[in-house]
């Protein structure tokens, strides 16, 4: 038995000496660049929110970052509760882009105190009720509330009990669905999709079948330039006219996107930090990397290069 | 999720002894279980819409503030709070410690090395070297092929990373799990108090503790590790417990006679002797692990799953497919290597004392085989990244991508035939029956049917689940979604008793069906929800059929078991009676296998329950929504919470009901 294993032992070494001759590149040959980074800037932790706009702001922001400021970023998959917890144990830097979420200021800002805001991403937010294009150009007037009614048994679905469907999307969206069909008296029932992934693939089955569909929609999103959605007039935002949850009975309001970031990062002297609170780009300018992501199937720091490249005077703007 | 374990059916002597007494005693039950019904829909016509303890989706009672409360209060105090400071963390940062010393290993660069220690053709020699080791040349081959195609897929790191996570939690849940089976393999009274713990680690939807575990373990691998091992421990723990209890008493008594101690009986004859059975549990317990990679990655763990729900943000079907394809393939390799593990020693006893003389110096030579790959992986280039663009990843991406859009352009007509025959049919008139009787009409009914099919202890256990729903103030969205649950445990077990028998009388069609079984138990749901939303639109029915695709292979499983274990010699029996192939399966081999029926049922709608959050997602609301809302808003997180408890205590209720009936069918 013993001369097996001798043999087996030495027929090995001579297979591994033999590969070993003919070897390669070794680790590490050349590892001369890509260290020496992260001099004064150090590490950046990136809250990504999950959908793409916010996707294509982390994006452009962590390629800057690493690439002019050279920061090791650390990109952080997480929905915004949990991404404004994280501002508390100092594993989360920065949230770049926050729609309203009044609760969570008061909570962490006011509150506990460990989290700032670092101002506005540029980002206009709307909110509201969408139809396929086809339906708006079918039934023009469809694009007003007063007339939903009329159409109602139109939008009928197997969920919507004899009601025309209202379809909401994502729980974590900001909505006043139920409030407004009871309180503008339509005759509609709010149905919850449960996801943005529920909420597109609703709205593009409707157009390419020429379905009724109407929901809960926002831009900016990516979605918008595969399928530009027609926005219901609701009756007009005045300021405080959303102050009763129960009674609201009007539009919403448009969201300037805004940025948060941790206490501690506010006060660090990271340039990331300044990068941060200068970064402000258009809807447009988040829609283009938002396509590159989306539609092109592009990697997320690729769309980000892309568009730094072509756009390199707002990128400078922000890190001057 | 109850893994029960029912004894094979009782000897043919048996059954066909008790046969005579039963038909009687059916018909008698069957007619009160009718009788109930009944009364129900006479009351339901009289009392319709009182009483039904609605809730609208922004509504929270006391019961869910307080948990905000709790959860708040939680979250400030972390930073100050003695147990944060010298019992969660610690623990945090062992596991930490853990997980990254192994991703260091096999899948992130460590150091100023740009890759990991081992390379790609290191881990594929450990991995064919262990399996070889461990099982055998078959299933060593199997995992180098398996391994190999991630690569190919060119999801090679991601793969690494999930491996990573799943080891490591399997490891932390395994030092815990199997010391606590023994114990209450060994206890009475200690299963008795760990079996609840059990059930709600199973079926409390994980969307209700990953915020939480959060605050606990912050962002980072100890909580994707902790929420991984919490869901699946449980199967180790039971049926460790189950092995230890099904070695022979007379063994145990013929090594007390010989004057061992507890010490001596417990490591020399009950574990050596349960060896083979734990491992199976070990299976399990990985094949839950990978279960909830796509979870997981929803607050930041790294690998396949973070590919798979990215993918989804742009309804990119095909790139899903692509990373759920590659958690299909780790599964099948790990399940078929720890089976092979756990049979070797027979298998090897069996083929004879040839191979056995030879065994030692060939592990040499493997283990010297296998560390010349680690050191070249470790040192070159090539031998360290996988080569290669994973273009195989690509062509499947597209391909799959236009299966789905044929399928979506070609089937949706037909599919939203079948739905809306489906839903208006059977599902809304049982829902209405369910959310529009007042609540105590729907609680007695259900006490009722517990304690006429599973007798008096399972109609105790229905009361206080009814009591306990209706006080978690979701008692509306709960008989919502139990109207959904019984309507896709109805598929579920039509699909499982048409293929279960199918499998069951034919080798070739039990061959070819089990890999697919396999697949879509370990597919991700994330990967097929976007084409069924395409087919189905955001509807309850498409979490339906979501559940069923989910459920439906454990039940067929089963059922193709009970079958098979149907004596040869009855059915021979019965075919040399002219029985037609109708009346065997339908007159013998269905009768004879009812507590695999049972048990079927029993398991599918578990299965059913778990995919209720999933359902949640893709329009089916209720308690599915209330629990991803609160994950989603801390303004909810009462309310998800409470409607977590509610999807455990339906568990609960079905659960206890159909053992008891199952072992009332059996006895």
């Amino acid at each position: 038995m013993a001369r097996h294993w001798r043999a087996g032992a030495a027929g090995m070494a001579i297979l591994g000496l033999t590969l070993t001759a003919c070897g390669g590149a070794k680790v590490g040959d050349d590892s001369a660049g890509g260290s020496g980074e992260s001099g004064k800037c150090g590490t950046f932790n990136l809250a990504v929110n999950p959908w793409v706009g916010y996707e294509a702001n982390a994006a452009v922001l962590a390629y800057v970052a690493e690439n002019d400021l050279h920061c090791k970023v650390n990109q952080k998959d997480l929905k915004e509760e949990i991404a404004w917890q994280g501002f508390g144990t100092g594993e989360v830097d920065a949230v770049v882009e926050n729609w309203g979420h009044d609760d969570l200021k008061k909570k962490y800002i006011t509150g506990q105190k460990t989290a700032v805001e670092a101002g506005a991403t540029g980002n206009e937010g709307l909110i509201g009720w969408y139809v396929p294009p086809w339906l708006a150009k079918a039934h023009p007037d469809i694009l007003d509330y007063k007339n939903l009614n009329k159409y109602a048994a139109n939008f009928k679905t197997s969920e919507s009990g004899g009601k025309g469907q209202l379809l909401d999307g994502d729980p974590s969206y900001v909505t006043n669905d139920e409030a407004l069909v009871k309180n503008l008296k339509l005759d509609f029932k709010v149905v919850y999709a449960g996801s943005e992934t529920a909420l597109i693939q609703a709205f593009r089955k409707a157009e390419k079948d020429k379905e009724w569909v109407i929901g809960y929609f926002y831009e900016p999103q990516w979605f918008m330039s595969e399928v530009p959605l027609k926005k219901v007039k609701l009756p007009a935002y005045k300021t405080g006219c959303d102050a009763n949850a129960e009674k609201v009975a009007c539009d919403y309001p448009v969201y300037k996107l805004d940025k948060i970031v941790s206490a501690k990062f506010a006060k660090s002297g990271s340039p990331a930090y300044d990068l941060v609170k200068n970064f402000t780009w258009t809807n447009d300018d988040q829609n283009t990397v938002a396509k590159y992501i989306a539609v092109d199937k592009m990697k997320p720091e690729d769309a980000a290069k892309k568009w730094v490249e072509a756009n390199r005077s707002k990128v400078d703007a922000w890190i001057k | 999720m109850t893994v029960a374990i029912e004894k094979p059916e009782k000897t043919e002597s048996v059954g066909e002894r008790a046969a005579p007494a039963k038909p009687e005693r059916k018909v008698n039950r069957s007619m009160v279980v009718a009788a109930i019904f009944v009364v129900w829909l006479v009351l339901f016509v009289v009392l319709r819409g009182k009483q039904t303890l609605a809730l609208a989706a922004a509504d929270l009672t006391d019961l869910h503030r307080w948990f905000n409360d709790v959860n708040d209060s939680i979250g400030a105090n972390r930073n100050s709070n003695p147990l944060f400071l010298y019992f969660f963390n610690e623990i945090r940062l062992v596991i930490d410690n853990l997980v990254t010393f192994v991703q260091g290993l096999i899948s992130q660069p460590t150091g100023d090395r740009p890759v990991p220690q081992i390379g790609w053709l290191g881990v594929v020699g450990i991995v064919g070297y262990v399996s070889w080791a461990v099982g055998n040349w078959r299933v060593a081959l199997l995992a180098v092929a398996g391994f190999t195609f991630l690569g190919l897929q060119g999801l090679w790191q991601e793969s690494m990373d999930t491996l990573a996570l799943t080891a490591s939690a399997v490891l932390v849940a395994l030092l815990f799990a199997i010391p606590l089976g023994v114990w209450a393999g060994l206890s009475d009274r200690f299963n008795a108090i760990v079996t609840p713990f059990l059930d709600l680690m199973q079926t409390m939807p994980t969307f209700v503790y990953l915020a939480p575990l959060t605050l606990f373990f912050q962002i980072g691998p100890a909580s994707a590790t902790t929420c991984t091992l919490i869901y699946a421990a449980p199967p180790t723990i039971r049926i460790t417990a189950h092995a230890i209890r099904s070695v022979p008493e007379t063994t145990v008594e013929a090594a007390d006679s010989l004057g061992a101690t507890r010490r001596q009986s417990l490591l020399k004859v009950l574990l050596p002797m349960s060896k083979r059975t734990v491992v199976m549990g070990v299976n399990q317990t990985i094949m839950a692990a990978l279960a909830m990679v796509t979870i997981a990655a929803l607050i930041d763990a790294p690998g396949l799953g973070k590919t798979v729900v990215q993918a989804l943000q742009s309804l990119d079907v095909g790139t899903a497919f692509n990373a759920g394809l590659a958690i299909v393939v780790l599964a099948i390799v790990l399940d078929r290597v720890t089976t092979a593990a756990s049979v070797r020693e027979e298998a090897a006893r069996g083929s004879g004392s040839r191979f056995l003389a030879w065994r030692r110096p060939l592990l040499g030579a493997g283990a010297a085989v296998t560390a010349v790959l680690i050191y070249l992986s470790h040192t070159y280039v090539w031998a360290a990244e996988f080569p290669g663009e994973g273009s195989l990843g690509s062509n499947i991406a597209s391909a799959a991508g236009d299966a789905t859009t044929w399928a979506q352009d070609n089937l949706s007509g037909l599919t939203n035939g079948f739905r809306d025959v489906l839903t208006n049919g059977l599902l809304n008139p049982f829902q209405t029956l369910l959310t529009d009787s007042p609540w105590w009409l729907v609680g007695a009914a259900l006490v009722a049917l517990g304690v006429v099919l599973g007798g008096r202890t399972a109609g105790i256990t229905t009361a206080v689940c009814v009591g306990l729903l209706v006080g978690t103030g979701l008692w509306s969205d709960s008989m919502t979604t139990l109207a959904s649950t019984v309507v896709a445990t109805v598929l579920v077990m039509l699909l499982g008793i048409g293929f279960g028998v199918w499998m069951a009388r034919s080798q070739l069609v039990d061959r070819l069906l089990r890999p697919t079984l396999d697949a879509a138990q370990v597919m991700p749901p994330f990967v097929y929800l976007v084409p069924f939303l395409a087919l189905f639109g955001a509807t309850r029915f498409t979490a339906i059929v979501a559940a069923v695709v989910y459920a439906a292979p454990v039940a067929m499983k089963i059922v193709a078991d009970g079958v098979r274990n149907v004596p040869a010699t009855t059915v021979e029996a019965a075919t040399a009676a002219g029985c037609n192939t109708w009346q065997i399966i339908t007159k013998v081999q269905l009768p004879m296998a009812r507590s695999a029926l049972t048990l079927a049922t029993n398991q599918g709608l578990i299965y059913v329950l778990s995919m209720v959050v999933v359902g949640g997602l893709v329009g089916a609301g209720a308690l599915g929504y209330d629990v991803v809302a609160g994950f989603s808003q801390g303004q909810l997180y009462g309310k998800g919470l409470a409607a977590g408890l509610a999807i455990v205590l339906l568990g609960v209720m079905f659960d206890r009901i159909t053992q008891a009936a199952a072992r009332r069918a059996g006895a």
